[in-house]
């Protein structure tokens, strides 16, 4: 247990500060929307980081699941009048969905044709997006709809206006995907996905129906992501077609290599990162990316293992 | 009993006709070595009992059940494990976490999201019982690509132990490997068609080995089957000794 106790003091430390965030973020010079843009990142970039640093499968087009879920939810409160979670639903479901049949397609590709492909369909939904301008917005996104306050029976959280509530609201989800992409990496089934990442062959030779479960984790990745998606539409009360573009693909596993793809929190420390300095840089400068990209050379070079796989190996050495 | 009987089977890689009309019984128990020159199809045998590779014709019949057309995973779970020529194992993972992933398949918790704790328990036994086989229980917790390369060959074969197999297949388990550790390795493969009743089919380069081990040895050449019998006999056999020995020497 001795072993342990470093790892658990550190998921200590994390769930310590994103908890308090509303109340020290200010203090630093951020905000709170900050603060949940920061957690609806993480949460896509951990959700990428299940099929990319846990079963090995690069995938550069999850923002079509991502922008799907910001889409669903938008769509159900604009045009159906759907509440705040039922929105959410829709768009995770809508997400999933996708994500299924376009999964059952893919699943026997490997690396870059896989990467490629994922790019392919995820333009597909962008193109969707951009031209459909009577019910998507096209170019403009989907405005025109906000955030409805949550009747829990016998009270109402108003997510509305306070930008608190909101965080909380985005931390309950994020807890809850955080948690079972944990628990599912602890299992037999997680173990199956490490596995494959480390030798498929060897995989297929133990008796892993090694398509199948990459299609199930890749499933699972789809469906956070499109969680996200929704928190993310919420977040802004409005849908932007390119949140399903391939660069905000890109970004996202920007996000979990930048941070570390071999570690849990890696994903998380990375949208931080990535997310205050696109703020801070953007209010700077036009070319905030440039140097953002320049950062993430940086890193790539000096520290292949990402922020955490660093930090982590100096505490192990 | 037969185990393994294998039909004439052929596989042509375009026009290179890799294994010509080898047939091939193995009995129940038994442990069957198959020796060759370099290209004589040795691999492309074994990966087509495997399902590496599907036939080009003839069949192979596993248990009075034909298996020539089942996926690997599925022949696995019938009961036909393998190792591979070069080492194939999960280096970042520990040596606990490499047995333990073949183990919970065998226990048909590949998709399970939860285990009990009896089930985590037996696992963990299962587990524990293997890297004693082998004798890896001091290096539980140690990165598998770390270890020694003839740890690492023993960890396969105890990957291959774990899913609890009827038919062993292992490809040159001592290849690449000091005398000490081609030593261990035989002993540990003689436990296991001894002490534990495993059918075993072995390709194999060392000849201490093969002659030591072996019930039966089948040579293979270009392709097709020069010869096959016990050790003795194939020791005295002038064609094997022409194409193989004779040159080995």
């Amino acid at each position: 247990m001795a072993k342990l106790s470093p790892k658990l003091a550190f998921d200590a430390v994390v769930w310590l500060l994103l908890a308090t965030m509303p109340f020290w973020l200010d203090r630093l010079g951020g905000y709170t929307q900050l603060g949940s843009q920061i957690l609806v990142m993480a949460l896509a970039a951990m959700a990428l980081n299940f099929l990319l640093g846990y079963t090995g499968v690069l995938s550069f087009g999850h923002a079509a699941y991502f922008g799907l879920g910001a889409y669903g939810v938008g769509m159900t409160i604009k045009y159906l009048a759907g509440g705040t979670l039922s929105g959410l639903l829709v768009g995770v479901l809508v997400g999933a969905v996708a994500a299924a049949v376009i999964g059952l397609l893919i699943v026997h590709l490997r690396g870059i044709y896989f990467a490629m492909v994922t790019i392919a369909f995820g333009q597909v939904f962008y193109f969707i997006a951009f031209r459909w301008n009577t019910v998507t917005g096209g170019d403009d996104g989907l405005s025109g709809w906000h955030r409805l306050p949550i009747d829990l029976g016998f009270t109402s959280l108003d997510i509305v206006k306070s930008q608190t509530a909101f965080y909380y609201f985005v931390f309950v989800f994020f807890i809850i995907a955080v948690a079972i992409m944990a628990w599912l990496l602890r299992s037999p089934f997680g173990r199956t996905l490490l596995a494959i990442r480390e030798n498929e062959r060897r995989a297929r030779f133990l008796g892993i129906p090694v398509d199948r479960h990459i299609w199930l984790s890749w499933l699972i990745s789809c469906f956070f992501v499109s969680l996200a998606g929704g928190l993310y539409g919420l977040l802004n009360n409005f849908a932007d077609p390119h949140a399903l573009r391939w660069d905000q693909s890109g970004i996202f596993v920007i996000m979990a290599v930048l941070g570390g793809m071999r570690s849990f929190w890696g994903p998380l420390v990375g949208a931080a990162i990535y997310v205050v300095l696109q703020d801070y840089l953007s209010s700077l400068t036009q070319n905030w990316m440039s140097f953002i990209g320049l950062f993430f050379i940086l890193i790539v070079l000096f520290f292949p293992r990402g922020v955490l796989g660093f930090v982590r190996r100096r505490l192990a050495s | 009993m037969s185990l393994l009987r294998i039909e004439e089977v052929c596989k042509n890689f375009g026009s290179l006709r890799a294994v010509r009309d080898v047939s091939m019984t193995v009995q129940t128990g038994e442990l069957r070595a198959i020796i060759g020159p370099n290209g004589a199809g040795k691999t492309t045998f074994f990966n087509l009992i495997s399902g590496f590779l599907t036939p080009t014709s003839g069949s192979i019949e596993f248990d009075g059940q034909d298996i020539t057309p089942l996926m690997p995973s599925r022949r696995v779970s019938l009961g036909v494990a393998r190792t591979f020529q070069i080492t194939e194992v999960f280096p970042e993972l520990t040596v606990h976490e490499n047995l333990r992933i073949p183990v919970e398949v065998a226990f048909g918790h590949r998709l399970r999201p939860w285990l009990s704790r009896q089930g985590d328990r037996k696992v963990r036994d299962r587990v524990d019982e293997l890297m004693e086989m082998g004798g890896l229980t001091s290096k539980a917790d140690r990165l598998v690509g770390e270890l020694a390369h003839g740890e690492q060959r023993t960890i396969e074969i105890m990957m291959a132990i774990g899913l609890g197999p009827r038919l062993l297949l292992l490809d040159e388990p001592a290849a690449g490997m000091g005398d000490q550790e081609t030593y261990d390795i035989a002993r540990l493969i003689r436990s296991l068609h001894h002490d534990h009743k495993l059918t075993i089919v072995l390709i194999e380069h060392d000849m201490r080995v093969v002659f030591n081990l072996a019930d039966r040895i089948m040579v293979l050449a270009q392709g097709t089957m020069l010869a096959e019998g016990t050790p003795r006999e194939i020791a005295a056999n002038d064609a094997v000794q022409a194409a193989y020995l004779g040159t080995a020497k």
